[in-house]
């Protein structure tokens, strides 16, 4: 049977110059997500996740190999196509939040939409995203007003606002402490279970990766495991 | 993003910093009160300029003694001077039509001195006709009259600033006594303010009959020489064809058919196009002055637009990784430095405006009527000058922001 494949990435090759010297960050990685599926990407500094990252998310084009997400030929793309397809088919969740210090939590919900053109009910579909992570009290707060966990909650918000087909997180726990960062974890994976959200988490850390269904491993810019987290962790 | 949302960020965006986007607003608001001010100076110079000689009297000619000078034709060697016979010859209306009145003029500075002040004042021997062709009025007494003229009559008619300096008022003069050189005059009129002219203050002379300055204050080489003709000119369509009149006769007098003329005929019209391209001149140099602090302001707004770019550089990452395209990213920017600009020229049109008033208040305190006008064009050319100027200098930064990589920006710390 067919899977309904979101992520199809095969042989990405992605090589920096860095004056003369030429970096291999990726160098032939292929990896498959299928959608409603949670995947960590793990591997030590330098083997290339967050470079894996940037052009799973369409912040970055692979050197060559090619790239699908949701149907779209993502490779090739020009930048203004890409932002475009960052704006519908990504969701962003980063280590250090990334909200606009100066606006509302709402305002800051609302900046995808902004983005997407002519949307209906920005307001109201912002305030749906802030209550399904429980932050509907929290609406007119400045960043500076909230907690550490709050302000990743409403940068979850912002990340399914748009209803994407992927949740990019990045080290989403790294700037949490393990208690507030538990209850991170716990959002996100209730955010797939309730509705069906693909979650791709880069991380580190071993204990994020067992919560998570499937880990892929990178390890000198290949694809070094890819299986079930129990176990693969590790 | 539409419109709107656009201008309530960059407004918060701006707002968020107030020192920074005041000062930067400061400089072109310097530049645009300058331009405006500056405009309307020279504009007002104009208008006091041409207004001053329109003043002198309508549709006038002035004939002088000799070629060339002012006018820039040839000079001429041992000019024959211009005489009485002169002045009646160009007063026939036979030989010039055209012509409506004739008023030979002597001048000279000669000490005048009354109630123990004395002064130099430029004293003029006229006739009966000078005044209404220069449009003099009197405020009390009455003029030269034909009378005094064949009298020799030591009668004499005085501004209202003469007046001022010798007696310390205007009014309830007359009657009474000055002496001229040593020589004795009666006062029978004073003369109405008139304001700066071309010549000096017309508010400060002293006017005594033609004849009675010819034989006894101002004595020239030749019996009946005088220093000016002033003729008015029956109609402003008239003057080209008095012009040739008069130079055909003086011409036919002094015998210089061939050859340069030894006389210069000089219309208003040419005052008035010589003030008008000296005062545009003036206004365009003044004006150019000030365009260069609006440049400087321009290049203030450039300079900030850079830092905010470099702060909000994660911002911008930020921002694309959430899908904002390179024009999104470029209309926040020019946004921002376009508004900066507009809320600079807004203020510095109503500052501008502002200097204006104080300029006309102090040139009125000090006696000289002068009205600084700012025009509609001015208003449009500083608002036009100042959003061009905030666009201009954003588009550099706003671009640098727009082509910002979305990965290297969001690393950025």
């Amino acid at each position: 049977m067919d899977q309904d494949w979101v992520v199809v990435a095969n042989d990405l090759v992605k090589t920096y110059k860095m004056g003369e010297v030429e970096v291999n960050a990726l160098r032939g990685a292929s990896v498959k997500i299928a959608r409603g599926e949670v995947v960590s990407i793990m591997g030590p500094s330098g083997s290339g996740k967050s470079t894996m990252m940037n052009i799973l998310g369409c912040l970055d084009r692979p050197t060559s190999g090619e790239y699908t997400l949701d149907g779209e030929v993502v490779a090739a793309m020009t930048d203004d196509q890409l932002a475009s397809v960052r704006n519908r088919k990504v969701g962003f969740v980063f280590q250090s939040f990334n909200l606009l210090s100066r606006q509302t939590a709402l305002f800051n919900v609302e900046l995808p939409l902004r983005y997407a053109g002519r949307v209906e009910n920005r307001r109201q579909r912002a305030a749906e995203a802030l209550k399904a992570v429980g932050l509907e009290d929290r609406m007119t707060h400045r960043p500076t007003e909230l907690s550490g966990g709050q302000q990743q909650r409403v940068a979850i918000a912002r990340a399914i606002v748009n209803q994407p087909a992927i949740i990019m997180a990045d080290e989403p726990t790294g700037n949490l402490d393990s208690k507030v960062g538990k209850e991170i974890m716990q959002l996100l994976l209730s955010l797939n279970r309730e509705r069906g959200a693909t979650l791709i988490i880069v991380t580190h850390d071993p204990l994020i990766a067992e919560q998570t269904q499937r880990v892929v491993r990178l390890h000198d810019g290949l694809v070094e495991f890819d299986g079930l987290a129990k176990g693969g962790a590790q | 993003m539409n419109f709107s949302q656009a201008i309530l960020e960059a407004l918060e965006s701006l707002g968020s910093n107030k020192m920074r986007s005041g000062l930067t607003v400061l400089g072109i608001v310097i530049g645009v009160a300058a331009v405006i001010a500056m405009l309307a100076v020279g504009t007002g110079a104009q208008d006091s300029i041409t207004g001053s000689i329109s003043g002198i009297g309508t549709n006038l000619l002035f004939v002088f003694r000799g070629g060339g000078h002012m006018g820039g034709g040839t000079e001429v060697r041992n000019p024959k001077p211009l005489t009485l016979q002169d002045a009646a010859a160009i007063a026939d209306p036979f030989a010039a039509p055209s012509v409506e009145l004739v008023a030979p003029v002597l001048q000279d500075s000669l000490l005048i001195s009354a109630v123990g002040q004395t002064a130099t004042v430029n004293v003029s021997g006229v006739t009966p006709d000078y005044f209404p062709l220069r449009n003099y009025t009197l405020t009390e007494g009455e003029a030269i009259t034909e009378e005094n003229l064949l009298g020799r009559a030591s009668v004499a008619v005085i501004g209202p600033e003469t007046a001022d300096t010798l007696f310390g008022r205007h009014d309830g003069l007359v009657g009474e006594q000055i002496t001229i050189e040593g020589q004795p005059f009666r006062i029978i009129g004073v003369l109405s303010a008139k304001g700066g002219g071309m010549f000096g203050s017309e508010d400060n002379q002293v006017l005594i009959p033609y004849s009675a300055a010819q034989t006894r204050l101002i004595q020239r080489r030749t019996r009946d020489q005088v220093d000016m003709l002033l003729v008015q000119v029956v109609d402003s369509e008239s003057v080209p064809s008095a012009v040739e009149q008069v130079s055909a006769i003086l011409r036919t007098r002094h015998r210089t058919e061939i050859g340069a003329d030894d006389f210069t005929v000089f219309s208003q019209q040419d005052f008035l196009q010589t003030a008008a391209a000296i005062t545009s001149v003036l206004t365009i140099f003044l004006g150019g002055i000030a365009a260069i602090s609006l440049l400087v302001g321009g290049i203030g707004i450039m300079n900030i637009m850079l830092v905010s770019v470099t702060e909000r550089t994660k911002e911008i990452g930020l921002r694309k990784a959430l899908g904002a395209r390179k024009r999104d990213i470029l209309i926040q920017f020019l946004t921002e430095s376009s508004l900066l600009s507009l809320f600079g020229g807004i203020i510095g049109i109503l500052f501008g405006w502002l200097i204006s008033f104080i300029v006309e208040k102090v040139a009125v305190a000090s006696g000289t009527p002068f009205y600084p006008r700012i025009g509609l064009d001015a208003i449009l050319l500083a608002t036009i000058f100042s959003a061009a100027v905030g666009l201009f200098f954003g588009i550099y930064p706003a671009n640098r922001a727009a082509n910002l990589e979305p990965v290297e920006a969001l690393r950025y710390e």
